[in-house]
């Protein structure tokens, strides 16, 4: 089959993945009463913390402070949690985080990644096909990831990108972690690629890949078929397998069992 | 001993595609097993010439960038066993081409095929160069006008000087001359150079003269090497030149206005 991803002889799977994991922000670490108040709030739900990751944050720190990482560590393990990175702190801080085998995670907050059209992304479709995603503050440790919890934080949130005019030939867009909405025409040539789904309000002859960091969910409309290739985390089909009958026509296009479909969009106008 | 061939011009539109299309093509009719590589990154047009850009998924800088084998990248043509095409990226630009990462692709298809083609983009910059300094022999395509003349004996100059051949003092890099969209009768009115003139400023040997054809534009739009339209002169003056890139000797066809009969002069009169 054409539409099955290149590369599945690989021996591995590289992705980008997200998970909830919980910050200890420090501030004041020989406070008498810090890990007493730990242990407290750890007692009212010891299931959750039981061997949980955690980020230590040493950035409200004040400067100068002596702090001891393997020993901080070490009475943290002995309240069940894992301190599996560090974010922020000294250089010898980062360097004893490193010793102990913890990763060091850069302020990943919110969304950094700025939009260049014609520069592109240095993302290429192959990446997209591979689901290879380089994103390069993923957490590092594979800690389970904790259940939805009591803790309130929230999931990174979801952007959407919109290009309201036609995205020409030799373009390529990409929308990070969300959705792509394009309010015009994609020429032949043309490259979209988006984490989430993609939306053409207009003809989409270029290239569309969906769910490029390995989203199955994510979905690509459009107004009009006539595309070169399109895509959903991996899965392919190029324009000479898409068959006549839903050429020039509004449709949408999703993963069901590991199979592309494209359906027509009938709209029930009444 | 697989061969790389450089289709080169230095001036734009003056059908290097077409020509490479049709050369590539012409080779694998006869039996020779071919890859035309796509130089042009960012203004991507050979898979459209050769009718195969809805099957393009993974291209020549995918491969460079090792982010797919070069056999999911080739695109074996359906009407003529032995050709193969290797197309290029539209998002990306010339400097996504390096030498290493070229030198790398060539030498893998050199196990494989019996010539490689490389359509070049036009200029004298990095897209040109990457695929030329490969070359072991170079057709220089050139319209029988002065600019494209100049042009080509600036690129001549260039493969010269800047070919892997030439750096390191190798046997020269061999070179054909193919002069298109030759219009008889403009040349006989003046309008246009005469190919002795073109071959005294160029002075390399001449491979084929194609005719002006309305048959190439048509065979480009529906996506057809025009060599596959042995009817056209233009399909056979490729023919020819393949021939003679072989080592035939083929007398050259198409230089003569077409003689008129008494009824196309009674009817060009009267029109």
């Amino acid at each position: 089959m054409s539409n099955q991803v290149a590369f599945r002889d690989a021996p591995f799977q590289l992705r980008g993945s997200t998970f909830t994991m919980m910050v200890l922000k420090v501030s004041d670490p020989h406070n008498p009463n810090f890990f007493p108040v730990l242990s407290g709030k750890i007692a009212q739900a010891p299931n959750f913390f039981r061997h949980a990751g955690v980020v230590l944050d040493l950035d409200d720190l004040p400067a100068g402070t002596p702090f001891d990482m393997d020993a901080f560590c070490k009475l943290l393990r002995n309240l069940g949690l894992m301190a599996v990175g560090l974010q922020g702190g000294t250089k010898e801080q980062q360097d004893a985080a490193l010793a102990r085998g913890m990763a060091l995670i850069s302020a990943a907050r919110g969304k950094a990644e700025t939009f260049d059209p014609l520069a592109g992304t240095g993302r290429s479709p192959a990446q997209g096909l591979a689901n290879v995603q380089g994103q390069p503050h993923a957490p590092a440790a594979p800690t389970p990831a904790p259940a939805p919890a009591p803790l309130p934080e929230p999931a990174p949130q979801r952007t959407t990108m919109v290009i309201a005019e036609n995205v020409r030939s030799g373009r390529q867009i990409y929308a990070p972690g969300g959705d792509l909405v394009v309010i015009g025409s994609v020429s032949p040539g043309a490259e979209l690629l988006a984490d989430g789904s993609i939306h053409v309000y207009g003809a989409l002859r270029g290239r569309a890949l969906a769910g490029v960091g390995g989203d199955q969910t994510s979905r690509i409309f459009c107004q009009s078929l006539d595309a070169e290739l399109v895509s959903i985390a991996g899965l392919y089909r190029v324009s000479e397998d898409i068959g006549k009958d839903i050429r020039r026509r509004q449709v949408q296009i999703y993963l069901n069992n590991g199979y592309l479909h494209i359906d027509p969009l009938v709209t029930n106008v009444a | 001993m697989a061969k790389i061939i450089t289709m080169t011009s230095g001036k734009g539109g003056v059908g290097k595609t077409t020509s490479s299309a049709a050369f590539g093509t012409g080779l694998a009719l006869r039996g020779f097993k071919t890859c035309i590589i796509d130089f042009d990154v960012g203004l991507r047009n050979l898979d459209l010439i050769m009718g195969c850009e809805r099957r393009v998924v993974f291209d020549f800088i995918n491969v460079i960038n090792g982010e797919a084998r070069l056999s999911q990248a080739l695109i074996k043509d359906k009407r003529v066993e032995n050709l193969y095409i290797l197309p290029t990226s539209q998002t990306r630009d010339k400097d996504a081409l390096t030498q290493e990462g070229v030198g790398k692709i060539l030498d893998e298809l050199k196990k494989e095929f019996d010539y490689i083609l490389c359509d070049s983009p036009a200029g004298i910059e990095k897209g040109a160069l990457m695929a030329l300094y490969w070359a072991d022999h170079a057709i220089i395509v050139t319209n029988p006008e002065v600019s494209s003349v100049r042009d080509s004996d600036r690129i001549l100059g260039v493969i010269q000087a800047k070919s892997r051949r030439a750096e390191q003092g190798l046997e020269p890099v061999k070179e054909h001359l193919l002069v298109t969209r030759y219009d008889p009768e403009r040349v006989e009115k003046g309008e246009m150079l005469k190919v002795e003139d073109v071959l005294e400023i160029l002075a390399i040997p001449l491979l084929g003269i194609i005719p002006e054809s309305p048959a190439v534009l048509k065979a480009s739009n529906v996506g057809m090497p025009v060599v596959l339209d042995d009817k056209s002169n233009a399909g056979q003056a490729y023919g020819d030149a393949v021939g003679r890139f072989l080592g035939e000797t083929i007398e050259h066809r198409f230089i003569k206005p077409e003689k008129k009969g008494f009824l196309d002069r009674l009817l060009r009169r009267t029109a």
